[in-house]
This record gives C-alpha cells, structure tokens and sequence, in this order.
C-alpha cells in the first residue's frame, strides 16, 4: 500500500518536473519575444510596432516557416532530424513555377503536386531513417542536396508565375474586423492575415492536439526520450520515426506551397538555408535537441522571434542581408548552450 | 559420393570465406570503384594517360584530377579524424573555407577590392587564415565535446551563418588579390615543375599519417570513437580529443580554403568550397570508414576523395553542370551508405543463405 503510494508520488514528481523544463524553456520563449516585441517598439516608435497591422505582419510574413518549424518540431521530438526542408521548399516552388509556365494547367493542380513532392521526400527519408538504421543526417543532407540539384536540373534561371487564380491566392487578405489603426492621413490601417497564414494556424492547432491528444503524439515524446523504454512499453519504434519523417515531409510540401504563394516565383536560391531559421525557430521554441521535449506552441512563438529579427535588423541600419541569418544563428548557439545547461542540472537533480 | 559432396561443400566454404575477407576488407570497395571510373575514363577519352610538360608544368588528365582534388583530400582528411572520434560529420567545411581565406585576403588587401601590394607579409597572411579556420573549429569542438551536441547539428551553424561571416570580414564583396606570389600556394611556385595543390596535398596527407602513426593520437581517437565511457573510465580525456579533432578539422579547412582562393586568385566567400562538405563525407564513406565513429583508414578515405574527384571530373566530361551534379552524389552516397548499413547485409546474408539452402536442397 505504502509502496503504491510512492511510486505514484514519484511518478507525479518526475512528470512534473519534464513539464517543468517544457514549460521553462517556453516561458523563456515567449517572454523574449515580448521584449524583443517592447523594446523594438519603444526604439522604433516610426516603424508601427505598437500597430495591430505590423503583428499580424510578422504572422504573414513567415506562415512557410511556421509549417516547416513544425515539421523539424515533429521530428526532433522523435529524436530524430531533417535538413532538407528548405531544399523541398525550394523544389516545391521551383516546381510549381515550371508546373504554371503552361496555360493549361490550372493553379489547382499545384495543391497535389506540391504535398506529393513533400510526401515523397518525407517517405523516402523517413524509410531510410527507421527501418535501414541509418543516421537521420546523412540521409537528409543528402536528401537536401538532392532537391537542391533538382531545382536547377528543372530549371537554373528564375522563372516568374503570372498565373492569375494562383496571384489571386497569392495577393488575398484577409481583414480582421474591429483591429485597426488611423493612418495620419485619415484611412484605416486594418490588421490582415493571408491564407498562408490561416492555413499557418489551422496546421499548429491539429499539430497540437495530435502531440497532446493522440496515440500517436504520445509515443512520439515516449521515442524520443528513449527508444529502448518505448520499445519495451510496446511502441512500434520503427513505425512512429518513419511517420514522423513522412509527416515532417508533407509538412515542408505545404511548407513550400505557401513560400510559393509568399514569393511567387521559382529561383534557383529558393529556400537556401531555411533549414536552419526552421531549425532554430524550433530549438528557441523550447525544442530540446536531444528529443522527448517540446511544444509546438513554443515553435509558434520561435518563429515570430524569427520573423521580428528580419525586421528589425534592417531598422538598427545594417542592411546587408546575411545579417539576420548570422543573429538568428546567435540566438541557436544561446540556446543550445541553455539546453545544455538545462539538461545537465535536470541530470544531477534526479 | 559423400566425398564429392565434401568436396563441393569445401569449394564453396573457400570461395565464401574468400569473398568474405574481401567484403569485409575496407578498401575493397573504394578501390574497386576507382578501377571502374578510371576503366570508363580510358575507354572514352583517348589521351587518359598522357602526360605532356606545358608552360614548365606537367600536365595532363591525372595530374588534373590530382589537382583538382586537393582541397578535397585536404578536407577529408579532416573529416575522417572528426568522423572517427566523434561518430558524427562536421558540415561546415566549405564555410570554414571561405572565412579563413576572407581572413587571409583582409590581411593582404587591406580595405582594397583589387591591390596587387601586399599590406601584410604573406606568410603571416596564410598563418591568420589558418587561425582563422582554427577558431571555427574550437567553436564546433567546444560545442560537441563540451555540451555534448551531436557534431552535425552544431556545424549547421557555421554551415549557414559562416558565409555570412566570410562576407563581413571582406566587407560584403569579392576581393581580387593580384599579387603572383599569392598564386604559390594553389598553382606554382616559379620553377617548380610540379603544381603547388599537389604538393600541399601530399605533405598534408603524410603529416597526418605520421601524426596518427607515430602518435598516439590515432590510437586516442579510435578508442573515443569506440566507446567514449569506457575510454573516459581508462583515464583518456575524451572531450579533450574530441576538441583537437575539430580543431585539426578545422586548421586543414581553412588550409583547403586558401589552397582554393589562391588557385583562382581572388576570395570569393559566396562560392569558395561550395558543396565540399558533401562531397568530403562520401570520400569517407567510400573508404570504407564506419560514419558512426570508431576505426578509421586515412589511405581508404584519400582513394575516396581522389574517386570521387575522378567521378566529378568525369561527369564534367559529360556536360553536367556543377549544380546538377548534386544530384548523382546524393544518389551515390545514399547507395553506398545503404549497401554498407548493417540492416541491409544482415538481410542480404538471409537472402544468400535462402539461395544456398534451395541450392542445396536441390543438389540433394
């Protein structure tokens, strides 16, 4: 009886304390984003920080990033990884232009295309990933370097899209009622949102609830925070990486529809380097590298660090733009450094 | 009748065994597919062997290739120490490339795009590469040996953000540095018959061969590879040679990446050792080292690279351009890793063996 007693107290204690370093790292998170947010808006009073319109910008400016972080958060909870999201997001778009460049075809037949591109790549790696046992790494660098030879086997020039349906997606907004601002010449500043970003936000919320609510969700944090004790409460290991690699591949599919549909056109240098600002929003959004810990939450919130870093750089006046990619990175090194620190004392805590 | 069966059983255990031994010889592969390369090669172009002195330069296909190649075997001589000890790749190669050799023209350029004096003695000049290159190497080994964060991971920052460093240190655009004697390094030294990339590339490859023979580094290395507990346990200082590892990476990138800038003669930290990276874990994979860290064969890993040199070289041949060719190597290296993953043989082996058992089944 008294035994009992312990081992639920214990278990409580030790769930708490998981949830604790989640939820540490998130408030961290979330409470630099409000002082980035602040401080940007008191030192640059011009720029319209303090207005609804520019908030809902830093949203619509990212919506891509935001379903690419989520892929990597997936994965990284599964303990595993993926660096070919940008490559797939710059093979979608380039895809896609190429797909328009032909009158015929209409701008709905770039939806399937673009989710069966992220699809394959998602069921080739993940394949490779959980049941051939080889380093997540390798496969995916080789995966992004192999969309990335495929943009320019497609294509090497930039192709424009003037398809008009898929402009019309492109240029839509949609205005939010009762959140605006006066302009000084008298006209309405209504904060908008774009359908990549509703599209954005309907994906974080299943996102999640299949992390909170599902099976699946479930033995994705059990894999990630030891595959042997997963395997031996009876998950199917091998079964949960490979989901979710593929689930991570349809994500950076959508991912590269809505980069499209942000920037329409198809480069060459599309999506170079999003798998780091993807990474990172990730791992500033409270994602341990190490797997097993994470809300997509935090993600949301890491890549709007993300998204207000690449606006305020250019306002401090350095207007070179490798700037935000290096600060970005900055912020990666901190926080793996706070992870490092976190994991260490949760290590001699318990 | 029973001996002709024992006799059949005993050919075929020999040729098993001696298959075996040959699978399970590193170099096997690697060499194999260098010998199928150069085959092709001679087939196709004419003058293969030909060796013909231009210009006080020996030059031809080979000497070609083994130029072209240096920076490579440079780089992956680097990579396997990192691979070996660590069980994971540093990615960063290509940037440590272009941030030591934008160090370097800094201090031979000064603020000027296109000089042909120098501000700063030359050797002086290639030592702050150097160093250079160096401090992004602490930066990987600091962040793997001492937080304990798988190595690719933390490459990922310097492979991103470490171009974009390049360009700050040379002010955001490409430096022209006009000086001949800048060109030593990566083509020739005024009466040398030989390229310079050569030389460098050789001298480099016996040093590190000394330095895990003739130390005991090599040793260190393969056993923190191995098993980094038990090595900790045995009194090794295993984060300590995880660091001198990144750091030796780190010095022969950055050496690579002034080998490559003076060869053209300018540092342009945009394309300098653009997808080296890549190219320098296949030549590790084709030497037949484990990428999972362990034992390590430096001569595997230079046949590699000089294959894949060959590959590249040849698919230039045959009008690929330099960015389609990412996707062949994408595809070599992911064959190569599946067909040397334990999963696949262990499945080949029950394959064979459901051969053998049908084979012998139907004999009897």
């Amino acid at each position: 009886m008294k035994e009992g007693r312990n081992t639920k107290l214990s278990l409580k204690s030790i769930k708490r304390k998981s949830l604790n370093n989640a939820e540490m790292l998130l408030l961290i998170t979330i409470s630099l984003f409000v002082i980035i947010y602040i401080i940007s808006a008191i030192v640059f009073s011009e720029s319209n920080f303090a207005k609804y319109s520019v908030f809902f910008n830093l949203l619509n400016n990212k919506a891509y990033l935001l379903l690419l972080a989520l892929g990597l958060t997936i994965v990284l909870i599964s303990g595993s990884i993926d660096i070919s999201v940008g490559g797939v997001t710059g093979l979608v778009s380039m895809v896609i232009a190429t797909m328009l460049l032909n009158n015929n075809v209409s701008a709905i037949w770039t939806i399937p295309t673009a989710l069966c591109i992220g699809l394959a790549f998602g069921f080739v790696q993940g394949y490779l990933v959980a049941y051939m046992e080889i380093q997540p790494f390798i496969v995916t660098l080789a995966g992004m370097y192999f969309a990335r030879g495929m943009i320019s086997v497609i294509n090497a020039k930039s192709v424009p899209i003037t398809n008009e349906m898929f402009m019309g997606w492109s240029g839509a907004k949609l205005y939010i009622p009762f959140l605006y601002n006066v302009r000084k010449n008298g006209t309405l500043d209504v904060a908008y949102l774009t359908p990549a970003s509703i599209v954005a936000i309907i994906v974080l919320i299943i996102v999640i609830i299949m992390l909170k609510k599902t099976k699946f969700g479930r033995s994705l944090y059990a894999v990630g925070g030891s595959p042997q004790s997963a395997h031996l409460m009876g998950i199917d290991v091998k079964r949960t990486k490979f989901r979710a690699h593929l689930l991570c591949g349809l994500l950076a599919g959508i991912g590269g529809f809505l980069y499209t549909l942000f920037a329409p056109s198809g480069n060459p240098g599309n999506g170079y380097g999003y798998e780091i600002d993807a990474i990172s929003s990730s791992v500033i959004g409270g994602v341990m590298l190490s797997g097993g810990v994470g809300l997509p939450i935090g993600t949301f919130f890491g890549v709007l660090i993300n998204s207000i870093i690449e606006r305020v750089v250019p306002l401090i006046g350095i207007v070179d733009a490798s700037w935000p990619r290096i600060i970005t990175s900055g912020f990666l090194f901190v926080f793996i450094v706070l992870q490092g620190i976190f994991s260490n004392v949760s290590k001699k805590g318990g | 009748m029973s001996d002709l069966k024992g006799n059949n059983k005993l050919s075929k255990s020999t040729f098993i065994s001696f298959a075996k031994s040959l699978a399970s010889n590193r170099l096997t592969f690697s060499v194999v597919v260098l010998l199928i390369v150069v085959v092709q090669n001679i087939i196709t172009t004419p003058g293969f062997f030909k060796i013909t002195i231009a210009n006080g330069l020996i030059s031809g296909y080979i000497p070609n290739i083994l130029d072209e190649a240096s920076e490579l075997v440079i780089v992956t001589l680097g990579m396997t120490l990192v691979t070996a000890a660590s069980g994971g790749q540093d990615i960063s190669a290509g940037a440590i490339m272009a941030v030591a050799a934008s160090f370097c023209g800094l201090m031979l350029n000064g603020s000027e795009y296109r000089t042909d004096v120098f501000h700063s003695p030359y050797l002086l000049a290639l030592l702050v590469g150097l160093l250079g290159g160096a401090l992004c190497g602490a930066f990987n080994g600091f962040l793997v040996s001492k937080l304990r964060m798988p190595p690719m991971l933390t490459s990922l920052i310097l492979f991103t953000a470490g171009r974009s460093i390049a360009k700050q240190i040379t002010h955001g655009q490409t430096i022209y540095i006009m000086n001949p004697v800048y060109k030593w390094l990566g083509v020739q030294i005024p009466g040398v018959p030989i390229r310079t990339t050569i030389i460098v590339s050789t001298v480099t490859v016996i040093f590190i061969t000394l330095l895990t023979r003739l130390t005991s580094l090599g040793l260190y290395i393969q056993s923190v590879g191995i098993n980094d507990a038990s090595s900790r346990l045995v009194g090794l200082k295993s984060s300590v040679i995880k660091f001198l590892t990144f750091v030796l990476y780190g010095v022969l990138a950055g050496l690579a990446g002034l080998v490559g800038s003076s060869s053209v003669g300018s540092v342009n930290s945009g394309e300098l050792g653009l997808g080296i990276e890549m190219d320098a874990i296949l030549a590790v994979a084709l030497g037949g080292n484990n990428l999972g860290g362990g034992k390590f064969s430096i001569a595997g890993s230079i046949i590699g690279a000089y294959t894949i040199q060959a590959i590249t070289t040849t698919l230039y041949a045959m009008n690929v351009r330099a960015d389609q060719l990412n996707v062949f190597k994408a595809l070599i290296i992911i064959v190569i890793i599946v067909a040397s993953s334990d999963v696949f043989k262990t499945k080949i082996k029950h394959f064979t063996q459901k051969i053998f058992s049908k084979n012998v089944s139907v004999g009897g």
